[in-house]
């Protein structure tokens, strides 16, 4: 879809609103709807409407299979960790009250840390199994 | 009729509709993008519930993604669907009575929206109370004001982390079964 002229101008508008809309519902989360599991779809679907105009070649570019492997597993090591350091400072797992200064800040900050080790193994399962599928095409 | 209930008959008709028409075409790429509109169309009816987490998730993955992978699938496959033999009557009846028993068991059902339910009684007031401040909570231990995510980060912080994982293991899987008979035929892409 590279040469078709309306595809490509209207996806150079709406990627980074779409990419800048997924970091809203992801951060914002906690205050209005959404969370991980939605700001990692609209991520991902942001990156695959990249892929479909501009080509895999050009996206791979912008994270190659690789570089996406290893964030599917970072985002899940960041959510056991954010448990595990509960634990350290002396609470139990996944219990987010001792990791601030108070418990309400550490809910706070927990929550927003497993929110996004949830959008971030989300969005890159997405992508790296879109790479798969587009690159059996061409095999 | 309100408005609301307009939207949701609307709404579900069109549902039903495109429902016939995915089982009846044999052109698979239509079937695939009806399969598309059927998201959308659920996706309208979670916003008029008030479910807007759903709606988000099922409009950007049932509608958006899926339909991509399953327009990638159909390069690599036919465009239409082969000829089956007729359904024997003993399917239809099997449907039926499936049918039949799921919406039996509707009946006992809460009505939609009664806050007598149990599911409102139980330790959602809980919740409530510590999820919002101002809900009437002497002092709310979660204060965030999405109770969703109050629930699901929270409060059910081990089911989550359980979901995250089986997403990393589909993930991984997929990719595995995939990419595992490409190996040493073409170089290792990446950067």
């Amino acid at each position: 879809m590279k040469n078709q002229i309306i595809p490509r101008v209207i996806a150079k508008l709406f990627i980074p609103l779409i990419l800048l809309f997924a970091l809203y519902v992801q951060f914002h989360g906690d205050f209005g709807p959404g969370g991980g599991f939605q700001a990692g779809v609209i991520f991902a679907a942001g990156f695959v409407l990249y892929t479909l105009i501009f080509g895999l070649d050009e996206a791979k570019r912008v994270a190659g299979p690789a570089v996406v492997e290893i964030v599917i597993a970072l985002g899940l090591l960041l959510y056991a960790c954010t448990g595990v350091a509960g634990m350290m400072k002396g609470g139990r797992y996944l219990d987010y009250g001792v990791l601030g200064a108070d418990p309400v800040a550490g809910q706070h900050l927990g929550i927003l840390l497993i929110e996004l080790g949830v959008g971030i193994t989300v969005a890159s399962v997405i992508i790296g199994i879109f790479y798969a599928f587009v690159g059996r095409n061409r095999a | 009729m309100t408005m609301i209930e307009l939207i949701d008959v609307v709404l579900l008709a069109l549902l039903a509709a495109t429902a016939v028409a995915v089982v009846l075409t044999r052109n698979l790429l239509a079937a695939v993008i009806l399969a598309g509109i059927f998201s959308l169309l659920s996706a309208g009816l979670f916003a008029v519930m008030d479910a807007v987490d759903v709606a988000f998730t099922e409009a950007a993955v049932g509608a958006g993604i899926s339909t991509v992978l399953l327009i990638g699938t159909l390069a690599l496959t036919a465009r239409k669907e082969a000829k089956s033999s007729r359904p024997s009557p003993l399917t239809l009846l099997a449907v039926l009575a499936t049918g039949a028993v799921l919406i039996y068991g509707t009946l006992d059902m809460p009505r939609f929206g009664d806050p007598e339910a149990p599911v409102h009684t139980h330790v959602a007031p809980e919740y409530l109370k510590d999820s919002v401040p101002h809900a009437g909570g002497s002092a709310a231990r979660v204060d965030v004001e999405n109770i969703v995510t109050s629930v699901l980060a929270s409060y059910r912080g081990y089911d989550t982390l359980g979901e995250t994982t089986v997403i990393f293991c589909a993930g991984v899987g997929v990719l595995l079964l995939l990419k595992g008979t490409r190996r040493g035929r073409e170089p290792e892409d990446g950067r």
